[in-house]
């Protein structure tokens, strides 16, 4: 594998990119409308759910169909502290949130007590769902399920949960879900252009850091090895005396942790958290971000949940008919012709055999056995 | 007493609607090992077949046999769905055989687009589209037949599909005229209307048991039997066991493998149709209908053991038993005196999501015990 780690002092043309970069994400905010702002931050927010995704499914070849629960379990997390700490809004019998006294419920629920406190809440939005996908993860991986098994355990347990969220109304209000744009964070409503922008920003922020430490761990690091021994050989790994259950656990919680912090941005952001977060479509489609963006890079699995979230929102608002046609032929384009998603295809010269095949023949500079050298885990 | 045998009833009712809907999925994922996420949708196609035959017998012509238009719905349902499926299998499937994974996305894209089409496509439209394409495959079946034709095929090829359009075309048109409902497309959900010896109920003394579950028992049996047939005692079905066990040996003994794959694929399909008329009875019918089922057959399946028929029988029933148990919070009523923190559990859990919430849970707990379900096959298979 080609060395990949960053190199000092940078060149100058990374600078110059990386400058960019800050100067756009700094001028978004004074350029489109608040309304596209706000859409764009939420697509921020998935790409970071698309990350985890790309770790456990692109890097260790688990498909799951669940990431659902832990997006939505960040997402209740940072909607239960807000709602416990809105001192404007309206309320119910004994201070607790409104929706609580609809359902004649006088006490608060003993999960509830702790998201009073700030700190604790900033941890159990990552925490929380990073244990349940450990768990979850450790009792699949000890036996052994792999596969289709893994993906139906895992969409099987994403009914679970939606199912529990959706029919206990006294505890989290159900099938309502638990608003948070009226509330009010640091002294700014939640819900306000203001309190969005900044929201924005610190999306982008986590959205590069959470890459960062996901290229760290994975691309030439004894972890990510690790990782894609297990995707590509776990028979072999096992006979190598290595035991897969703690990485694929391990993955899996990180990736549930991701999750969990991209539920929570979306959740303040989109103003609202239900157990929709938690449907079985919504699921299988933060798998198509990845499929699409190109599994086995990071930053194409990014992109991929960016530009696929923004077509949807400007084809729905054009042809709302279209967008479920659009969105299956996708599915099929990739897994029949671009198993690679558009990265992947460039990576492994799309464009050149395009070319190649439209008559424009050109010449490998390259000794073509230096070709195999740079798998399509090569990122850079 | 009656208990009991209400429970068994309401167990099974509920069992045989599950058991219906993974038989069709049971045999395309237990033998071919294909994930079809589409399954749902070709319930969906099911139902939707029922409401249009439903239309059919509402004309003047056939109104008098109204009461049977169930059986036709069946029939039909089973051949819609079955072409769907077999398109399904020949476009795209056939070159997913081996990832198993890339299956269960592409069928997913195929889910998608299937409840828009529903949505997009007038009923009127996709029955003329449905005609076409039986016509057009069973065009050069009887044009073979004529020596003038079979010498110049070319021209069958042709005739076959002019004639298909034209049919397609005009039973559109058509049916636009006759029946109004059909001719625009809408989102909206339709409902089947029952004749009239399907509603009610069959008096037990004091307890009623309704017929439509009735009848949907019957037919799973019925299913159940003509698929344990077809697989154990028909030429085909032998055939389908041995390229499952053996695909190469089987290929060199002559099978046609690729044909195997479609009429697996094929049969398994047309089952879901049959499902989807089942579902039809039951409650109204829209482009959402086959997710509501998706993993419960799944889990059914896999339950029973993947490739296993009777696992599945088993699994169903038991879902459906345990999930009326707990859902009716029926131990309250055997054990009244239970403690007060255990009433409070079960009283819990007695509502149907949550019931489904223990149920699951509960065959994620089986699962860690018997990884390969209930019944595993035996075999020398190092990795499931």
């Amino acid at each position: 594998m080609a060395d990949t780690r960053s190199r000092w002092p940078p060149r100058w043309s990374q600078v110059l990119l990386w400058g960019m970069g800050l100067a756009l994400v700094l001028a978004l905010p004074s350029l489109v409308s608040p309304f596209r702002l706000n859409l764009l931050g939420r697509y921020l927010s998935l790409a970071i759910v698309a990350l985890g995704i790309d770790l456990i499914w692109g890097y260790t070849g688990l498909l799951s169909l669940g990431q659902g629960i832990f997006f939505a379990l960040g997402g209740y997390g940072a909607a239960m502290h807000l709602q416990l700490n809105c001192h404007s809004c309206s309320r119910a019998a004994g201070g607790l949130p409104e929706f609580f006294g609809l359902y004649g419920v006088q006490q608060l629920p003993w999960f509830w007590e702790p998201f009073h406190s700030p700190w604790f809440t900033l941890v159990a939005i990552w925490l929380a769902p990073a244990l349940v996908a450990g768990l979850l993860g450790f009792l699949v991986f000890r036996n052994r399920i792999k596969g289709v098994y893994f993906s139906i355990l895992t969409q099987a347990a994403l009914l679970v949960f939606f199912n529990f969220f959706n029919g206990q109304q006294k505890l989290i209000n159900g099938t309502n879900g638990l608003k948070t744009d009226l509330t009010r964070l640091l002294g700014m409503m939640v819900g306000s252009d203001a309190m969005q922008r900044n929201l924005f920003w610190l999306t982008a922020l986590l959205a590069l850091l959470t890459w960062l430490l996901c290229r760290r761990l994975v691309v030439g690091g004894r972890f990510g090895h690790a990782l894609l021994a297990i995707r590509d050989d776990e028979a072999r790994l096992r006979c190598l005396g290595y035991n897969p259950t703690p990485f694929k656990t391990m993955v899996f919680a990180l990736a549930g942790g991701l999750a969990g912090i991209s539920g929570a941005l979306y959740t303040v952001q989109s103003g609202i958290v239900s157990p929709q977060f938690m449907a079985a479509p919504f699921s299988i489609e933060m798998v198509i971000w990845v499929a699409v963006g190109g599994r086995g890079t990071l930053w194409g699995a990014m992109a991929g949940a960016l530009v696929i979230n923004m077509a949807k929102s400007l084809v729905s608002e054009a042809w709302p008919q279209t967008w479920l046609f659009i969105q299956g032929g996708l599915f099929l384009l990739v897994v029949t012709t671009l198993q690679g998603g558009v990265v992947g295809w460039f990576q492994e010269g799309g464009p050149r055999r395009l070319l190649a095949r439209l008559g424009w023949r050109t010449r490998l500079s390259t000794y073509p056995a230096l070709e195999l050298e740079t798998g399509p885990e090569g990122e850079d | 007493m009656t208990l009991l045998l209400e429970s068994l009833f309401n167990g099974a009712a509920i069992g045989s609607v599950l058991l219906i809907a993974a038989l069709g999925l049971a045999i395309v994922f237990g033998l071919m090992g294909v994930i079809n996420l589409a399954h749902g949708e070709l319930m969906m196609l099911g139902a939707y077949t029922t409401y249009v035959v439903q239309s059919f017998f509402k004309l003047p012509l056939l109104e008098p046999l109204f009461g049977g238009y169930i059986f036709v719905a069946v029939v039909v349902a089973f051949l819609v769905s079955g072409l769907v499926g077999l398109l399904l299998e020949r476009s795209v499937i056939r070159r997913l055989y081996g990832r198993p994974l890339e299956t269960l996305l592409a069928t997913w894209g195929v889910s998608l687009i299937l409840q828009q089409f529903v949505r997009t496509v007038p009923l009127a439209w996709s029955t003329g589209l449905w005609l076409a394409a039986m016509v057009a495959l069973a065009g050069p079946l009887v044009g073979n037949r004529l020596w003038g034709l079979r010498q110049r095929p070319w021209l069958l090829r042709l005739g076959s599909w002019v004639v298909a359009a034209a049919v397609g075309v005009a039973a559109a048109g058509w049916i636009r005229g006759a029946m109004p409902k059909l001719a625009r497309a809408s989102a909206r959900n339709v409902d089947v209307t029952a004749p009239r010896w399907l509603r009610g109920g069959l008096d037990l003394g004091d307890w009623t048991l309704p017929i439509p579950r009735l009848v949907i028992i019957g037919l799973t049996i019925l299913a159940v039997v003509a698929v344990y047939w077809f697989l154990n005692r028909s030429l085909w079905g032998l055939r389908i066991r041995a390229v499952t066990q053996n695909r190469t040996m089987s290929d060199c003994l002559g099978i046609p493998t690729q044909t195997v794959d479609a009429l697996t694929f094929g049969v398994g399909s047309g089952l879901a149709g049959v499902a989807g008329v089942a579902v039809s009875l039951l409650g109204s019918v829209g482009p959402n209908v086959g997710g509501d089922y998706i993993v419960g057959c799944f889990m059914v399946v896999v339950l029973g053991g993947v490739g296993n028929l009777w696992g599945a029988v088993v699994a169903s029933a038991g879902i459906g038993v345990l999930t009326d148990v707990i859902g009716a919070g029926r131990l309250l009523e055997v054990w009244p005196q239970m403690p007060a923190r255990l009433q409070q559990g079960v009283e819990f859990f007695a509502t149907t999501s949550m019931a489904r919430v223990l149920v699951f849970a509960l065959i994620v707990l089986v699962l860690q015990v018997r990884p390969a379900g209930l019944f595993p096959q035996r075999g020398r298979m190092a990795e499931v």
